[in-house]
């Protein structure tokens, strides 16, 4: 059980590597870096910027240091937890992202939450009454579940609300709480707020994790102690949830590990759509306005607060499963 | 077979089919046989002849698309009131009852039949109390109990063990402790010792005999391995294509086999006693595909005694050759 | 001893007339059952059949536009002229509404316009070679300006019919360019990793892990924003392709690793291998085709997501930009909510998505329920 929880730490930290690399190497990529993109949006303008100033911003920026130095720079700055200057906002980092990133967490987790209590019941009763009427409905709700893209969700629900309700679905906060500092009242209102995106978010996941759900029990419910506990004499209703359904939540847990990423993914577009504010508009506008420490940070948070997640869907597999507890082979 | 004793379970004309898009297969085809106190059935027959969908149409645990179609099985409770168990309600008060209460069941593979993820105490525990009015701590103490009684060593310790935990040999002998743990008057044995080595075996095969002296249980003992029946075996009776083809002691089965089937059977064996460097007989052809069935008597395209215009329309009764013998053939007739 | 195989052969034997279909024969049958799959397939023909003729189901030039002609809604045909089968058209004419200052269209009565189905229009190369002016329908002596708006028009005026269709084309292709990819890429991972197992195996399975928990969408969003926008069409199109299908490919990998490693350990591998056949051999006679078919469910069900990133990521304005025309560039135009309330046609091609990705994961299950025996 230790060797299997150091074995996910060391894969947690090596992603995280991982991802720090890449968001570096993705905010390098554009030809031109952020005091290229500034004299252009400068001389859009109308004002010049001299070849002396660009130098000496540059190097003020530490943009003139090979790519390798930057990054290791960069990587100390972070781990002391100093995120550096988003350089068109010319605040710290920190401030601009703000209660983004923890909001970003909780609509995630929120939809996981949704689309859980909703795939399991719907999962297991599919695999139970296989071919029944209502598998077949669920089967076809989900696939159209699948098929519509988070963000076409987003747009048709918010349509619909304009169209039909004369309201604004979209946002976390009423407007008298959106800049307000934290209070119960702003946490209730935010759970007010919750039910849409968690629902759009979650839908196309929920499909999938019901067939995962489907198919997993149907292979459980055919195998002999299944047979073994009927012929105990166990009424049906506990033949079926007490042992096959147990088992078959092994691979459901471990699902959350891929949803995760899955569902933090989707919260970028769909927060764009529907107005929240998530960190989903505030990347696009970095990766626009080519922001190296505003992006970079960005997506690298993102991928951490997700292997966090991972880690902790890892852990909640441990304890669920004796065969990884007691190290089966 | 004795006809002093009333048998504890008794199958008349058992038909059992399973109904799916590309056909229905008869799995059981009219097999009726007795099962006594005490005594140890015998159930033979190549795979795929019914055995083990007889032993569960018996605790009505067939799977869907199957279902029995006709016939009775009459099971003598304790008090002595007879019950047909094709006429309960399937998933009754009363079956769940007799499943694993008056009647046990094994397995083949103890390792698929445990749940990998539920400890073994935990489903003898679950089991005793389903079928007794005990506390859960009472539960346990007979839980580790029946694990003693089975010869498990260290039983306290075992009980709290996962299924794959324990090694091959303690594992079949935990699932006959599990079947055991509410005290059935029948125990099925579907190929216990199929997945067993030799050695195992033996072992499982005495302990099963010394539980059944010990408690005056009835065995009903499903096998291919005629080496097996004729160890454990009072009576046995042979099954092909979902039917009864021949029934009787075991002494009379093995030293006067009267079917050409278990004439056949017996002479397949390999023995000691044989011409060396004589080539083994076999059975000629192989059994027919479920929805190929062959009309008249089933085993008519690879009988030696094959008689054509009988055996190929009608399919021969069960006739009675003796005291307590039967065969379903027309040679006899 | 009796020879007891000396049993005379029996007419129930004879009888039977044994026939072996073969491993795809076995799977057509199977996968026509399965009526989803069926019509899924059906769908996709339709959708791959505008893709190809896109040209000829369009009526005008998707590029054309004209701002007297914006945010028109979409036209109905009316089907019987004077009791003859003659489908026409109304002229719309435009005018300024006095108070609000928003244009307005106002049927025309006077004017009918005749639809004629297979008319001529404006010439084009039918697959790039052969010159054609037919389309499905046109309106034949119009005059310009004047035509048929089937879905309406977009913001600059530009008939969103056509668009569609030029639309379908792109989205659909970038599809499978991408998957051919990922799925190249997919099986020499997978297939190095399951095959040989040890080291390369654990490195390549950790890089795979490591992918698969990262969001994709930032990081696609990233690479795409890379992309320099001077770049033209064809080539923006390329990087996107590449850039959907590097983080697509993960999926396939572990489809084909799993395959690999459970096949390595079948007798009949290590029949072959005794019998002295190549590694190459092996591998790709003995091994690949018996789990091709699950290679090729796998593919079929990827593509739903390939079209979906990268719809996605040209409705953010990250992925193919204006003057290409993709689902995702058109569905742009409606990510203005107060817009996409006054003109919801916008939304139109929404459907085509969903439908596209509907039914390639009814064939795609289809296949791989056709492909599994133990279902």
């Amino acid at each position: 059980m230790v060797a299997y929880v150091i074995r996910r730490l060391l894969l947690a930290v090596l992603t995280v590597w991982a991802i720090s690399v890449l968001s570096f190497i993705i905010i390098h990529l554009p030809p031109g870096d952020y005091v290229t993109s500034y004299i252009a949006s400068m001389s859009a303008s109308g004002s010049a910027v001299s070849e002396g100033e660009a130098t000496a911003l540059r190097e003020q920026l530490g943009l003139d240091k090979p790519i390798t130095i930057q990054y290791a720079k960069w990587m100390g700055l972070m781990l002391q937890g100093n995120f550096g200057m988003a350089m068109e906002w010319g605040r710290p980092v920190s401030d601009v992202i703000g209660d983004r990133l923890s909001l970003t967490m909780v609509i995630s987790v929120a939809a996981i939450i949704f689309t859980w209590a909703l795939a399991l019941p719907i999962g297991i009763y599919s695999a139970v009454y296989r071919y029944s009427f209502l598998d077949y409905l669920f089967t076809f709700v989900g696939f159209i579940g699948l098929a519509i893209p988070g963000f076409l969700l987003a747009l048709i629900v918010m349509y619909i609300g304009f169209a039909y309700f004369g309201a604004n679905v979209g946002g976390l906060f009423s407007p008298d709480f959106a800049e307000a500092p934290w209070s119960v009242a702003k946490v209730w209102d935010l759970t007010k707020h919750l039910p849409i995106p968690a629902v759009v978010l979650g839908v196309s996941g929920t499909a999938q994790l019901i067939r995962i759900m489907r198919s997993n029990l149907l292979d459980e419910l055919r195998k002999p102690y299944v047979m073994t506990a009927r012929a105990r004499g166990l009424p049906e209703y506990r033949v079926v949830m007490r042992y096959p359904v147990r088992v078959a939540l092994n691979p459901f847990i471990s699902t959350i590990g891929y949803l995760l990423p899955y569902v933090v993914s989707g919260s970028i577009i769909v927060s764009l759509v529907l107005s929240l504010p998530t960190v989903g508009p505030l990347l696009l506008k970095a990766l626009i306005a080519q922001d190296m420490f505003l992006a970079g940070t960005i997506v690298l948070l993102l991928g951490v607060m997700t292997v966090i997640g991972t880690f902790i869907s890892d852990l909640l597999l441990m304890w669920v499963d004796p065969r990884i507890r007691l190290g089966r082979q | 077979m004795q006809n002093d004793t009333k048998p504890l379970l008794s199958v008349r004309n058992l038909k059992t089919s399973f109904f799916q898009d590309e056909g229905t297969t008869k799995a059981v085809d009219g097999a009726s046989f007795d099962v006594f106190p005490g005594k140890t059935l015998g159930i033979v027959g190549e795979s795929g002849c019914g055995k083990s969908v007889t032993a569960q149409s018996i605790l009505r645990i067939v799977d869907q698309p199957g279902r029995i179609v006709e016939g009775e099985i009459v099971l003598t409770r304790a008090d002595g009131t007879e019950t047909d168990l094709v006429k309960l309600k399937a998933d009754g008060r009363e079956i769940r009852s007799i499943r694993g209460g008056d009647i046990g069941l094994i397995f083949q593979e103890p390792m698929t039949s445990f749940s990998p993820v539920h400890t073994v105490g935990a489903q003898i525990i679950e089991a005793v109390m389903l079928h007794n009015a005990v506390s859960r701590k009472e539960a346990r103490r007979r839980g580790i109990e029946a694990l003693r009684s089975v010869g498990i060593p260290k039983p306290e310790r075992r009980i709290d063990e996962y299924s794959f935990e324990l090694s091959g040999g303690l594992r079949q002998r935990a699932m006959i402790a599990v079947a055991l743990s509410c005290d059935p008057r029948l125990l099925i044995a579907d190929e216990p010792t199929t997945a067993l080595d030799v050695t195992t075996q033996a072992q499982i095969l005495d302990l099963l005999r010394k539980i059944q002296q010990e408690r005056g249980m009835a065995i009903m003992l499903i096998t291919h391995n005629l080496g097996v029946v004729a160890e454990m075996a009072d009576d046995v009776v042979v099954m092909y294509l979902g039917r009864v083809v021949e029934e009787g002691k075991v002494d009379d089965i093995f030293h006067d086999a009267k079917h050409p089937y278990t004439k056949a059977l017996l002479q397949s064996i390999p023995s000691i006693d044989s011409t060396p460097r004589v080539k083994l007989p076999t059975i000629s052809g192989s059994i027919p595909h479920p929805f190929n069935r062959p009309t008249g008597c089933p085993f008519h395209p690879r009988c030696v005694s094959f008689m054509p215009g009988r055996c190929d329309t009608e399919e021969p009764p069960l006739l009675s050759v003796g005291e307590g013998r039967t065969v379903s053939c027309f040679l006899y007739q | 001893m009796a020879e007891l195989d000396a049993a005379p052969e029996t007419r129930s034997l004879a009888e039977q007339r044994i026939a072996v279909a073969t491993q795809w024969q076995l799977m057509w049958w199977r996968f026509r059952k399965h009526r989803l799959a069926a019509g899924g397939t059906l769908v996709l023909i339709a959708f791959y059949l505008v893709a190809l003729f896109a040209d000829f189901f369009a009526y005008t030039d998707p590029q054309e536009s004209d701002a007297q002609r914006s945010l028109m809604a979409p036209q109905s045909i009316n089907w019987i002229d004077d009791g003859r089968f003659a489908p026409y058209v109304y002229a719309l004419k435009g005018t300024r509404d006095p108070v609000t200052f928003k244009r307005v269209y106002v049927l025309d009565t006077a004017r009918k316009i005749p639809v004629v189905f297979f008319g001529r229009g404006e010439p084009y190369t039918l697959l790039g070679i052969i010159p054609m002016d037919r389309h499905l329908f046109t309106v034949e002596g119009a005059k310009a300006g004047e035509s048929l708006f089937l879905m309406g028009t977009d913001m600059q005026g530009r008939d969103l019919w056509s668009r569609l269709m030029y639309a379908t084309r792109t989205s659909m292709t970038i599809g499978l360019v991408s998957v051919a990819l990922s799925l190249v890429l997919g099986v020499v991972l997978g297939g190095i990793s399951g095959y040989f197992g040890g080291l390369i195996d654990t490195v390549i399975q950790r890089i795979i892990e490591i992918l698969r928990s990262i969001p994709t969408i930032p990081l696609w969003m990233g690479l795409a924003a890379a992309v320099p926008n001077d770049w033209d069409v064809v080539q923006i199109y390329f990087a996107i392709t590449i850039i959907i299908s590097l983080i697509g490919w993960t999926e396939l990998a572990r489809v084909v690793r799993g395959r690999f490693i459970s096949l390595k350990e079948e007798d009949f591998v290590m029949a072959a291998e005794l019998v002295g056949c190549s590694k190459s051999r092996i591998i790709f006679r003995h091994m690949v085709p018996s789990f091709i078919s699950h290679i090729i469910a796998a593919t079929t069900l990827a593509i739903p997501a390939i079209i979906i990133s990268e719809t996605s990521l040209s409705f953010l304005g990250l992925g193919l930009r204006p003057p290409a025309i993709s689902w995702g560039v058109l569905l742009q135009d409606a990510q203005n909510i107060q817009a996409l309330v006054i003109s919801p046609w916008l939304l139109i091609p929404s459907i085509a998505v969903i439908v596209a990705v509907l039914a390639f994961n009814f064939m795609g299950d289809g296949i791989r329920d056709a492909a599994d025996p133990y279902l």
